[in-house]
């Protein structure tokens, strides 16, 4: 801790951007420091440690999903002995559903929403708007403790008698609903909805707290349009959170209800009748099959999580935004458009759920309303992309680790944005829904955009957060490998799907159709598994880094935005001196002062 | 150095994307590339071309602007450490700049957007099918595909149906109105030489059609003995369930077996014949 002026008081209590007075000093223990505790700071932490331990998880998911469709059928070495005992270390195919169900679920609930809003967002919003903690401190740490009972429902899944669910995790019903139709849906499939129940309740907690944060607590001269973007963005993807999540929440307990109380929301009832066609005998007309629709649980789902896929990659954007501006030592091309862009995003997230069901048999008159306003969201984020080519045109660009990982962002996140254009057209996707394309496509924007924004925050927020600075040779030689595996894996799936091959499957090449893809799947396997075994380059950084990396002082980065402000790891409290902005977050190479940055709380 | 590495990478993938459109695309050329099954099964139905196209021109317009904001991201990065000492230019952003890459984008994606609709709806609205007769019924359960034709009184659910499993049995040239249905979870439809995908919902029938286009076919089909010793043509090809399904999903396999009108009438006939059939070699 390179300067720390006690600065201890009951966080949210005083007004912000002021430096509060020493008033009551008391030691916490261990546990209200670190365990229970609720400083912003600590439960940002928390949630970033989670986040990457699950997503070594997920990883490993992966991995076994890539081992069966590289060589379907095949022994798995090593670990085949202990996770396959019975079937002669071969994976099975319901244990391969479960692969690709859990995997979806522990990527997007576990790993990307808890790393952007949950570990950069508690981190980074009372830091970058100059208040002394969250407003809801309390509220904030049951936020995190909520993620608690989640992971246990989680396990409990993998070990439940049929073993984890297995419905995808879109959890589409009948399949996720009637116990007969999956060894997942005898008992996995009810502790992942209490799963999602207990993680929904800790995103919400945590979104509440982030807009009344933004919203009351800016430190004096902090007006909204002096923002961060990384700002901006959390409080867009706290806006989706508020708004989107209670429907998917509703949804889960009815699915849950359907499950256990044996209601009918969205299982139909009478399902075989005889094979009766209602159309050819009046009698039946409309009766062969009532009550539930399975339809009603798609839209419910897809009103959320169609804005969730925004809120995994806003956050990304800002933070994105902040670092290529800090590294290419220039000021953020059109802020202003880049915050209504964003705002765009979200909007229009909220009306183009059914491009994700053009092929359920909703009516394709609907498909056609919703593709129009599909197309239009490719508009503000193709407006994202321009403004940051305009950023880096003509810049200085220090091509530092996190200014790498937020290069390799945007250059994927142009692919990835790019092809969903495809996806948007209902013809189109006639051919290419659920094939291999769409994969691609949103991991591309996952993987390659949000993942590579999340490396980049952390090596450009790792002083701010320990003090210390991250290696950057370890961070350079992580970041070219993860690039070219990522792509090597990601690009060649396009090919994939355009031959037609389809998602979920665990041996495509009985198909005729299908039979010649195996080579490609085998790279892109092999791709996979380097891709994985790169990151030990950052786990070594990581940890080495937080122990014994090169100590830095305040702003390492010679950064504009208030959070450098504070010391390197701010107290509790966070600021040690009085605050008060006075221009936007963006002034490099401002002409006004001779250095080639202008700080936002500094006189001239 | 890592201005060089980091310009290669994004090189490397600006050459692969800009390889990879123009030999995916390919395959609108021409039928010699008909064998070439890297990418997209040529297509044997008659309304698949609009597809095909529209995803071609989707396509172009990806590539120019994925070609444009390569090369300044590029070029960006390459330019790096030329000016190490000198700050940064000091703007804040061009409007008329922000409203020429707003502007152009829009019109396009709209014309994109409403140039489209009329494939759609010739395509999936049931107003393409109004009126037509239902000429068979796609039933999907777990994990298989059976198909029923009414027979000739033309009426499903008595006694003179014709049944196939996994076989879908389809005339050429000839527009085939069907039924799709699923006794149990949700399946999907998917012929991706007909271009023709459908999820199958329990408690909903969905109509479907498709039509074989002769010349397409022709370049394709084998040829075959009918019963009545006279030549007749075949075309079969993959029909696979693409909404997971089950522990199962990845083997509900059916075939979709397409007939030149001689052959399909020959079929017909020998499964009316088989209602009365003792099982006794004749």
């Amino acid at each position: 801790m390179s300067s720390t002026t006690a600065t201890h008081v009951a966080p949210g209590t005083g007004s912000p951007g002021t430096v509060r007075e020493h008033h009551e000093h008391h030691e916490l223990g261990f546990i209200r420091k670190y365990v229970f505790s609720t400083d912003h700071k600590v439960i940002g932490l928390q949630f970033m440690f989670t986040g990457l331990v699950f997503l070594v998880l997920g990883g490993l998911l992966a991995m076994a999903i890539r081992w069966q469709l590289a060589w379907p059928w095949t022994e798995m070495p090593v670990i085949g002995s202990i996770l396959f005992p019975h079937t002669g270390r071969v994976i099975t195919p319901e244990f391969y559903t479960m692969l690709f169900t859990m995997h979806g679920t522990v990527m997007i609930f576990f790993v990307i929403i808890p790393l952007l809003t949950g570990a950069f967002g508690n981190f980074l919003i009372p830091l970058m708007i100059g208040a002394p903690d969250m407003a809801f401190p309390k509220v904030n740490m049951i936020g995190y403790w909520l993620m608690a009972p989640a992971i246990v429902f989680l396990m409990l899944g993998f070990f439940s008698p049929g073993g984890g669910p297995a419905a995808g995790w879109t959890a589409y019903p009948p399949l996720s609903t009637i116990k007969s139709a999956a060894p997942g849906s005898i008992s996995g499939q009810t502790y992942w909805l209490l799963a999602l129940t207990f993680v929904g309740a800790s995103s919400m907690a945590g979104a509440v707290n982030y807009v009344t944060t933004i919203v009351k607590m800016r430190a004096p001269g902090m007006t909204m349009m002096r923002m961060p973007l990384t700002i901006w963005a959390l409080l867009i993807a706290a806006l989706l959170q508020l708004f989107a999540l209670p429907v998917l929440t509703a949804a889960g307990i009815l699915q849950l209800l359907d499950r256990t109380l044996l209601t009918g929301f969205f299982t139909p009832t009478n399902l075989i009748v005889n094979q009766i066609n209602p159309e050819s005998l009046d009698a039946f007309a409309g009766g062969a099959a009532a009550g539930g629709q399975p339809l009603l649980w798609q839209h419910l789902f897809w009103f959320y999580s169609h804005p969730a896929v925004y809120i995994m990659v806003v956050p990304a954007m800002g933070m994105a935004s902040d670092i290529i501006s800090t590294h290419a030592r220039k000021p953020i091309f059109g802020y202003k458009p880049m915050v209504y862009s964003m705002a765009a995003i979200a909007g229009l997230g909220f009306i183009v759920w059914g491009h994700h069901m053009f092929m359920s048999g909703m009516n394709p008159a609907l498909g056609m309303t919703f593709m129009v306003s599909t197309i239009m969201i490719a508009l503000p984020s193709a407006i994202k992309v321009f403004n940051w080519l305009g950023t880096v045109y003509g810049s200085r660009i220090q091509l530092t680790a996190a200014m790498l990982n937020a290069l390799g962002f945007v250059a994927m996140f142009i692919i990835g944005g790019l092809s969903g254009i495809w996806m948007a057209s209902t013809p189109v996707d006639i051919y290419i829904h659920d094939t291999y394309i769409i994969v691609a496509h949103f991991h591309y924007v996952v993987f390659g955009g949000s993942v590579f924004a999340i490396f980049a925050a952390i090596y450009h927020w790792f002083p701010k957060m320990f003090g210390r600075i991250m290696n950057e040779t370890l961070g350079k030689i992580h970041f070219v490998g993860s690039f070219i595996f990522t792509n090597g894996v990601f690009y060649m799936m396009h090919q994939l799907g355009m031959a037609g091959l389809m998602r979920r499957t665990a041996d495509p090449y009985d198909y005729e159709t299908y039979a010649h893809l195996q080579p490609l799947n085998e790279f892109i396997s092999i791709c996979a598994f380097c891709l994985f075994a790169w990151q030990i380059f950052f786990v070594v950084n990581f940890f080495h880094s937080m122990f014994w990396g090169k100590r830095v002082g305040r702003n390492p980065w010679k950064a504009c935005s208030l959070e450098w402000d504070a010391p390197s790891p701010p107290g509790h409290g966070n600021f040690d001196r009085r605050l008060a902005v006075h221009r936007g977050p963006y002034e490099y190479a401002s002409p006004e002062v001779d250095e080639d940055f202008l700080p936002q709380s500094r006189t001239v | 150095m890592m201005r060089l590495i980091v310009t290669a990478l994004f090189t490397a993938l600006l050459v692969l994307g800009v390889w990879t459109f123009f030999d995916s695309t390919t395959f609108l050329l021409g039928p010699e590339r008909a064998g070439y099954r890297w990418w997209w099964p040529t297509d044997v139905s008659t309304y698949g071309g609009g597809i095909d196209l529209l995803f071609v021109v989707i396509g172009v317009m990806i590539l120019v602007f994925f070609v444009l904001t390569y090369v300044v991201l590029i070029g960006a990065v390459f330019g790096a450490s030329r000016k190490s000492e000198e700050k940064a230019a000091f703007t804040h952003g061009n409007h008329k700049l922000e409203l020429l890459w707003t502007a152009v984008p829009a019109v396009l994606l709209l014309i994109i957007a409403f140039s489209q609709m009329q494939t759609w709806a010739a395509i999936k609205f049931r107003g393409a099918i109004a009126g037509e007769e239902i000429r068979a019924e796609a039933i999907a359960e777990q994990f298989d595909w059976r198909f029923r034709y009414p027979g000739t009184d033309g009426v499903f659910g008595t006694v003179d149906d014709i049944h196939s499993a996994t076989d879908f049995v389809v005339p050429v040239d000839d527009k085939f109105v069907f039924h799709l249905r699923s006794n149990d979870v949700l399946h999907s439809f998917f012929v991706p030489k007909l271009r023709l995908k459908q999820d199958a919902v329990p408690g909903m029938t969905i109509p479907m059609w498709l039509e074989v286009d002769p010349d397409r076919f022709a370049r394709e089909a084998q040829a075959i003995e009918l019963a009545d010793g006279s030549e007749g043509r075949e075309l079969v090809v993959d029909l696979i369930c693409a909404e997971l399904c089950g522990w199962g999903h990845y083997k509900m396999a059916g075939r979709v077996r397409m007939l030149s009108k001689n052959a399909f009438e020959a079929w017909m006939a020998e499964q009316e014949a088989l209602r009365f059939d003792n099982g006794e070699p004749e």
